[in-house]
C-alpha cells in the first residue's frame, strides 16, 4: 500500500516527467496543448508544402522564376513595374521584379526551397558532426576528450559569418552553390551541438541503468546504441529545432551580401539586397521576401520552442547531475554555457497559468546558458 | 493561547489533498513531532504555517493560527513579519536552502533587518553572534563564507542561526538532518534539544525518522495521507501504538538493538578481495578513496559495509562487481570464473532504463549471454518478476509505471537473471520509505536462503545494516576499521569511531535517547 | 597550481593555443587551396608579371609549413616585402599586403577598426540594459499581462534578423519620418554629439535582436532561480519580493547573461558587417565584404584573424567573469 502512495501522490518525485518516459505519445501529447506551437507548425507546415510545391504552383500561375517581363517596366520611372501593386495582376500573382520584371510569386516560392534547403541541410551536418564528436568525446578516454573538447571550442569562437563570407568567397563557382552554403554553414557552426551532446552522454554515461547494461555483459557499442542514442534524443532534436532558424536567418544573410546563393537561383536574402534600392519605387518588393522570412523564422522558432517544452531535456539532466565525478560535474556546467539561448518554454505556453504554475515549470525550463545563435545576423 | 493553533486544516493541489482535516495544537515552549511516510502531508503542513502556500494556487482551508497570527486572513505585511520574526523553518537540504552567491553573514544580517531596525553593522554582528551560538568556530570569519565551503552539518547549523536570528517563538524544522550523517544529525539533533532548553522556544519537528522525533520532542503526531493517525505522547505512542498503521510503522523501523535471525553461513568462499586501493584523479588531485581493503565473501552470508558518506563503501562496492577497476590489490571469485558478480543500485528512478520496459531490462543479462530463444527468454523473465513479488504481466510496461519499493524489486529481478553468486546492494533502501523498507529486505533476505546468495549490503543505516548481516565491515575515509562479526561489533565496539556511530543513532525509546546523549557529551569531551 | 590564478593562467595559456590553431586552420584553408594560389590571391584582374611577384612574395616554393612560419613571423616581429623595386618594411604585427589597393592589410584594418568598435560596443551597451531590464521586468510581472506582451515582442525580436529590422528602420525612421539623417559615420573624436546621432540607428538594429535573446535567457535565469529552495527560505523568513528579484534572483541569472554576451560577441561580430553594408559605415565589416566581393585575399586572411582574435579574447574573458560570477564553476 505505502509503495502505491510513493508513486501516486508524492508531488515532486520526477515519475512523471522522466523523458521519453512513454516515448513519441507523450510528446505529441504534450506538444499537442501548446496552441502557439500548433499554429506555428500549420505554418511550417505550409510553407514546406509551397517549397515542395514551387513548380507546380509557378505551372499554375504561368511564369517561372528567371524569364525577364521588359514589357512590364516602365523604364521612363526608372525600371518600376507598371500597374499598382507593383504590377500585381492575374498573371503575375505579387507582381514583378523592378528594373527585371522577374514574376515575383515564382521568385518567392523557389526562394522557399533553397532557404528551407540549405537551412535543413546545414543542420543536418551540423547534428551529424555533432554527434560524432560530442559521443566521441564524451566515450573516448582522456585524450581524445581533451583533443576533441579543445577542437570543439575553437569552432564555438569562430564567428560563423564572417568565417562563412571568406570560405564562400574562395570556393569556386563551379561547385552547386546552395550546397555549398549549406555545408560551409553545418562544417562551421557544430560546436555547440557537440557539446551538449558530450554533456548529456556524460550524464547519461553515469546513470545506474548503463551500469547495470555494462553488468549484464554487453559491449560498449551495444550500450551505446541501445542505452545511450535513444537518450540523447531527446536534446539534439530540440537543439536541432533550434538550429533550423538560425541556419535560416544565415543564408539570407550570405545571400543578402551577395556571397551566398548566386543569381539566377533566386533568394530571399537576394531579394532584400535588391529591396535596398527599391523600396520607395515598390515596396512590396521589400515587404515580400521581409515579411516571408520573418513569418518563416518566427514560425520555426516557437515551433523549436514547442519542441523543447514537449521534450524537456532539463528533466533528463537533472534525473542526476553528476556523482561527484568532477568531468561530470564540469561537463554540466558547459552544457549549461552551451544550451543555446534558454529561455523558457512558457515563452510560448499558456502564460495565463497560475504564478505557481510558472514557477515550477521554469524549473523544468532551461533556463540555462547560451550560447545562442551564430546565425542570427 | 496556545502557540500553535490548527483546526482542520486542509491543503490541496488540484485534485490531490495534501493534507485533509488536520488540527492539532502546540503550547509554547512544547515540542511536537511530525511523523509520517512519503506523501503524508508533513511538509504541507509546516509550510502551511508559515503560509507559503499564499498565491501559490493551492487550495488551503481550515484555519492555522501561529503566536495568534491567523496565517490565512493576515495582511502580507503581518504575515511577513511572522516569517522569521515569531516563527523560523530550518529546511532539509541546507546546501540548496542558503543563496549560494552571498556570504552566510550576510544572508543572515538581510533576514535579521527584515525584521529588526538595525543598522548593517549591527546585523552583521547580530549574525556572527548566533553563528557562534550554535557552535560555528571562528564565527567572525567564517560569516564571511559562501555556503558551498561550509560542510553539510555547518551549513545546517548555519540556518539554524538563521533561525535564531530574531529570537522566534517557535522554530519549525523540516526533516532537518535527512541530508545529513549520522554522527552529523546526532550533534544538530542535540544542538536543537540545547537551543530549546535555552531559549524556550517551541519545536515543530517534522520527520521520516521515528527516531530522530524520539530523541527530540516532547509529543509525537503519526500522520497518514493527510491525516492525523494517532497523537500523544512520545513514550505513550512509541511505547504502547494504539493504532495498526502506528504499529506496523514501528515494527517496520529497523533497530539498531537487535540481532538478526541467524543464516545458512557456510565456509565456501564465493569472492575475495585483497589489498584492494582506488584513486581518483592524478598529480596533486588524487585522491585515494579506497585504501587496502581486504575482504571475503562466503557462500549464503551477508556483509554488511557500513559508513558515512565520503567513506568509500560505493566505491568498493563498485570495485567488487568489477564497474571500477582498482588501482591496486585483486579481486578473486572463490572457484567458478564466470562474472557472478551483480548489483542492485540505490536510486530507482535511475537504474532503470526509462525508455526500455521492465521485461526488456531485466532480459539484458540473459540475451547477453546468448540466449536466443525469445519464448525461453520471456518465460525465464516472468518466472524471475513472480519471484520478486511482481506479476508475470507487468513485463511490457515502463519504469514509469511503478512505485520505488516495485521499481527496487524490478533491479533485483535483474541481477537475479544473471544467475549470480554475490550480489552487491548499493543502498538498495534507502530511497524508500521504511515499510517499503521492510519488505524489500525481507525478499532479499528469503532470496538469499533459497538461492543461497552471498550479498554484500552497503548503507550508511547502522540499524539496516545489523538487520540484514552476518559480518559487518566498518568504513571510514577508505579504510576499514572495523570488521567482525555484527553482534560482536554492534554489541563490543573496539574502534573509539565505531563507538562513535554507534552513539548517534537515535533510539526509539526516549529514555534511551537521553542516556545516548549523555553518552554523546562524553565522548566528544573526551 | 590550484585556485583562482591557476585558473586565469591555464586559460590564458588555452587562448594563445587556440588563437594559433585558428591562425593555422585559416591560413591552411586559404592558401593551401587546390589551383593558383598566386592567381587567386593577386584577383582576377592581374597581369601575368604582378601574378609572379605574388607568387615570390608567398614564397610559393617553400614547403606550406616554412610560409606559415614567415606569416606567423610577421604577426609577431614584423617582416620585409620586396615590390619588385624597392623594398616595403611592414612592421609587427604585420598581415600581409593588399594586392587591390596596395596597402598594408594592419594598416587597413586600423583606419576601419574604430566604426567597427563604436558600433558593436556603443550596440552591447544598449543591448544590455535593453535585454536585462525587459527580462527583469518580465520575470517580476510573471503570470501577468505585462510579460505576456514582452514575451511575445522578444519572441519576435529574436526571430528576426538583423537586417531586415535595419532595413525597416533605416526606411521608416530615414525615409518616411525623416527622423534622423541616413547614417554618415562621423568620428568620436571629431565631434562626439554627431558620432552617437549618426550611429543610433545601426546601433539599434544591432542591439534590439540581440537584446531580445537576453531578456528571454534574463527572464529565464531569473525564474530559474525563482524555483530554487533558497528563495523559499527567504520566503519563509519575511523577505519581501522587491529584494527576492533584484538580490537572490537577478544574482542568480548573472553567470547566464555573462556566458550569453560571450557567445554573442561572435553573432553580434556578424551582425556587424551586415549592419555596416546595411547603413553604409566604413567599418571591418564593409571593407571584409568588399574584399571577399574582389577576392583579395590577404585582406581576407587579415580581417578573418582580427576579428577571431577578438572573438576568442572576448569568449576567454567571459570564462573568466563566468568563474568569478559563478564560483560553484568547477575549475579545471
Amino acid at each position: 500500500m505505502s509503495e502505491a502512495i510513493v508513486a501516486s501522490q508524492a508531488p515532486g518525485t520526477d515519475l512523471a516527467s522522466v523523458p521519453g518516459a512513454s516515448g513519441a505519445r507523450q510528446f505529441w501529447r504534450r506538444l499537442r496543448t501548446q496552441r502557439a506551437a500548433l499554429v506555428a507548425a500549420g505554418v511550417v507546415a505550409l510553407l514546406v508544402l509551397l517549397a515542395l510545391a514551387a513548380p507546380l504552383l509557378t505551372a499554375i500561375e504561368g511564369q517561372d522564376p528567371t524569364t525577364y517581363h521588359p514589357s512590364l517596366i516602365d523604364s521612363a520611372r526608372g525600371g518600376v513595374p507598371v500597374g499598382s501593386f507593383g504590377g500585381v495582376s492575374g498573371d503575375h500573382w505579387l507582381g514583378v521584379e523592378p528594373q527585371t520584371g522577374r514574376d515575383l510569386f515564382a521568385r518567392l516560392v523557389y526562394g522557399a526551397r533553397v532557404s528551407l534547403g540549405v537551412a535543413l541541410g546545414a543542420t543536418v551536418v551540423q547534428v551529424l558532426v555533432g554527434v560524432v564528436v560530442g559521443v566521441a568525446a564524451a566515450l573516448g578516454n582522456r585524450w581524445i576528450d581533451q583533443l576533441l573538447s579543445r577542437i570543439t571550442d575553437i569552432f564555438v569562437a569562430m564567428p560563423l559569418m564572417i568565417m562563412s563570407l571568406a570560405l564562400l568567397a574562395i570556393v569556386p563557382s563551379s561547385f552547386p552553390r546552395p550546397l555549398l552554403v549549406a555545408f560551409v554553414i553545418g562544417l562551421i557552426a557544430w560546436g555547440n551541438t557537440a557539446k551538449i551532446v558530450r554533456a548529456q552522454t556524460l550524464t547519461l554515461k553515469g546513470l545506474d541503468y548503463v551500469s547495470a547494461a555494462r553488468l549484464s555483459g554487453w559491449n560498449t557499442w551495444r550500450i551505446a546504441r541501445r542505452e545511450l542514442l535513444p537518450g540523447l534524443a531527446a536534446p539534439v532534436i530540440t537543439y536541432a529545432a533550434l538550429l533550423v532558424p538560425m541556419n535560416i536567418s544565415a543564408e539570407a544573410a550570405l545571400s543578402f551580401l551577395g556571397v551566398g546563393v548566386k543569381p539566377p537561383t533566386p533568394s530571399w536574402g537576394q531579394m532584400l539586397t535588391a529591396a535596398n534600392v527599391w523600396y520607395q519605387a515598390a515596396p512590396q518588393y521589400l515587404l515580400l521576401p521581409a515579411g516571408a522570412l520573418l513569418v518563416t523564422v518566427l514560425a520555426l522558432t516557437v515551433l523549436g520552442d514547442g519542441v523543447r517544452t514537449a521534450l524537456d531535456p532539463r528533466a533528463a539532466s537533472r534525473l542526476r547531475v553528476g556523482t561527484g565525478r568532477k568531468r561530470e560535474a564540469k561537463a554540466d556546467a558547459d552544457s549549461k554555457k552551451a544550451t543555446a539561448d534558454a529561455d523558457s518554454k512558457k515563452a510560448t505556453a499558456d502564460a495565463s497559468a497560475k504564478m505557481a504554475a510558472t514557477e515550477a515549470d521554469s524549473k523544468k525550463a532551461t533556463a540555462d546558458a547560451s550560447a545562442k545563435k551564430e546565425a542570427e545576423a | 493561547m496556545s502557540l500553535v493553533e490548527v483546526t482542520d486544516l486542509t491543503v490541496g493541489f488540484g485534485s490531490l489533498r495534501a493534507v485533509d482535516g488536520l488540527s492539532f495544537r502546540l503550547e509554547k515552549g512544547a515540542a511536537l513531532g511530525l511523523v509520517g511516510e512519503s506523501g503524508s502531508g508533513k511538509s504541507t503542513v509546516a509550510s502551511a504555517l508559515l503560509g507559503l502556500h499564499r498565491g501559490t494556487g493551492a487550495d488551503v482551508g481550515g484555519s492555522v493560527r501561529v503566536a495568534g497570527i491567523d496565517v490565512q486572513e493576515a495582511p502580507d505585511a503581518e504575515l511577513r513579519r511572522l516569517r522569521g520574526g515569531k516563527a523560523a523553518m530550518v529546511f532539509q537540504d541546507p546546501l540548496s536552502s542558503l543563496d549560494p552567491y552571498y556570504a552566510v553573514g550576510d544572508q543572515i544580517a538581510e533576514v535579521y533587518r527584515v525584521h529588526v531596525k538595525a543598522s548593517r553593522r549591527a546585523a552583521r554582528a547580530r549574525a556572527v553572534e548566533v553563528l557562534d551560538r550554535v557552535g560555528i568556530p571562528d564565527a567572525a570569519r567564517r560569516a564571511r563564507s559562501r555556503p558551498h565551503e561550509f560542510s553539510g552539518g555547518m551549513r545546517q547549523r548555519a540556518l539554524i542561526a538563521m533561525a535564531l536570528a530574531c529570537e522566534p517563538d517557535l522554530l519549525i524544522a523540516d526533516e532537518p538532518t535527512t541530508a545529513l550523517d549520522v554522527t552529523v544529525q546526532a550533534q544538530i539533533l542535540d544542538l536543537l534539544h540545547t537551543l530549546r532548553e535555552e531559549t524556550g522556544m517551541g519545536l515543530l519537528l517534522v520527520t521520516h525518522d521515528v527516531g530522530v522525533a524520539a530523541e527530540s520532542v516532547d509529543e509525537i503526531l503519526v500522520m497518514r495521507h493527510g491525516r492525523a493517525v494517532e497523537h500523544g505522547l512520545v513514550g505513550a505512542v512509541l511505547g504502547a501504538p494504539a493504532q495498526a498503521y502506528t504499529q506496523e510503522l514501528l515494527g517496520a523501523v529497523p533497530r539498531v538493538d537487535a540481532p538478526r535471525t541467524a543464516s545458512a553461513v557456510t565456509e565456501e568462499v564465493v569472492l575475495e578481495a585483497s589489498g584492494l586501493r582506488r584513486e581518483f584523479g592524478r598529480g596533486k588531485k588524487a585522491f585515494v578513496a579506497v585504501d587496502d581493503v581486504s575482504l571475503t565473501i562466503h557462500r549464503g552470508e551477508t556483509l554488511g559495509i557500513v559508513g558515512e558518506s565520503g567513506s568509500g563503501k560505493t566505491t568498493l562496492g563498485r570495485m567488487l562487481v568489477g564497474l571500477l577497476e582498482p588501482t591496486a590489490g585483486e579481486i578473486k571469485p572463490g572457484g567458478g570464473v564466470r562474472p557472478d558478480v551483480q548489483m542492485v543500485f540505490q536510486d530507482p528512478v535511475s537504474s532503470l532504463n526509462p525508455r526500455r520496459s521492465v521485461g526488456e531490462s531485466i532480459a539484458d543479462p540473459l540475451r547477453a549471454q546468448g540466449e536466443r530463444d525469445e519464448g525461453r527468454i520471456r518465460g525465464r523473465v516472468r518466472e524471475l518478476l513472480e519471484r520478486v513479488g511482481l506479476e508475470a504481466a507487468h513485463y511490457d510496461r515502463y519504469p514509469h509505471e511503478f512505485s520505488g519499493g516495485q521499481r527496487q524489486r524490478v533491479g533485483i529481478a535483474r541481477a537475479l537473471a544473471a544467475d549470480p553468486r554475490v550480489i552487491v546492494c548499493d543502498e538498495p533502501v534507502s530511497a524508500l520509505d521504511v515499510t517499503t523498507q521492510a519488505q524489500v529486505v525481507a525478499l532479499l533476505a528469503e532470496l538469499q536462503r533459497e538461492l543461497g546468495l552471498a550479498l554484500v549490503f552497503v548503507a550508511h543505516d547502522l540499524a539496516v545494516v545489523r538487520q540484514v548481516s552476518d559480518r559487518v565491515a566498518v568504513m571510514r575515509r577508505g579504510r576499514i576499521v572495523e570488521y567482525g562479526p555484527a553482534d560482536e561489533v554492534y554489541e563490543s565496539p573496539r574502534d573509539p569511531y565505531t563507538k562513535q556511530l554507534l552513539a548517534a543513532v537515535p533510539a526509539l525509546d526516549p529514555e534511551v535517547a537521553a542516556q545516548r546523549r549523555t553518552a554523546r557529551r562524553q565522548l566528544t569531551a573526551v | 597550481m590550484s585556485g583562482f590564478g591557476g585558473f586565469v593562467l591555464r586559460r590564458a595559456v588555452g587562448t594563445v593555443i587556440t588563437l594559433l590553431a585558428i591562425s593555422v586552420i585559416v591560413y591552411v584553408v586559404f592558401y593551401a587551396t587546390p589551383g593558383n594560389v598566386a592567381q587567386i590571391t593577386c584577383g582576377p584582374r592581374c597581369s601575368p608579371e604582378q601574378v609572379h611577384q605574388v607568387a615570390q612574395q608567398l614564397r610559393l616554393d617553400d614547403p606550406l609549413y616554412v610560409r606559415y612560419w614567415h606569416f606567423l613571423q610577421g604577426i609577431l616581429v614584423g617582416q620585409d616585402f620586396s615590390t619588385g623595386t624597392s623594398v616595403e618594411h611592414c612592421s609587427a604585427p604585420c598581415l600581409g599586403l593588399s594586392y587591390q589597393g596596395d596597402t598594408q592589410v594592419t594598416q587597413l584594418i586600423l583606419a576601419k577598426l574604430p566604426v567597427s568598435l563604436s558600433l558593436v560596443f556603443g550596440a552591447m551597451v544598449l543591448w544590455l540594459i535593453l535585454g536585462v531590464g525587459t527580462g527583469i521586468l518580465s520575470a517580476w510581472r510573471r503570470g501577468r499581462l505585462t510579460e505576456r506582451v514582452l514575451t511575445g515582442i522578444t519572441l519576435a525580436g529574436v526571430a528576426t534578423p538583423v537586417f531586415v529590422i535595419g532595413l525597416v528602420l533605416m526606411i521608416v525612421v530615414c525615409g518616411q519620418l525623416q527622423l534622423l539623417p541616413f547614417p554618415q559615420y562621423v568620428g568620436l573624436t571629431d565631434d562626439p554629439e554627431q558620432w552617437a546621432w549618426n550611429l543610433l540607428l545601426p546601433w539599434l538594429s544591432l542591439a534590439l535582436i540581440e537584446a531580445a535573446a537576453f531578456a528571454r535567457l534574463t527572464r529565464a535565469a531569473m525564474l530559474e532561480t525563482l524555483a530554487e529552495d533558497h528563495i523559499r527560505t527567504f520566503r519563509a523568513y519575511g523577505v519581501g519580493e522587491r529584494s527576492i528579484i533584484g538580490r537572490h534572483a537577478l544574482r542568480g541569472a548573472f553567470a547566464p547573461i555573462i556566458a550569453l554576451n560571450a557567445n554573442n560577441v561572435g553573432s553580434a561580430v556578424g551582425g556587424a558587417v551586415l549592419t555596416e553594408t546595411l547603413f553604409g559605415l566604413p567599418g571591418i565589416g564593409q571593407e571584409l565584404v568588399h574584399a571577399v566581393n574582389v577576392v583579395d585575399l590577404p585582406v581576407v586572411v587579415g580581417m578573418v584573424l582580427v576579428i577571431g582574435f577578438f572573438v576568442v579574447i572576448a569568449n576567454a574573458v567571459a570564462d573568466v567573469l563566468y568563474a568569478v560570477a559563478d564560483r560553484r564553476v568547477v575549475l579545471v
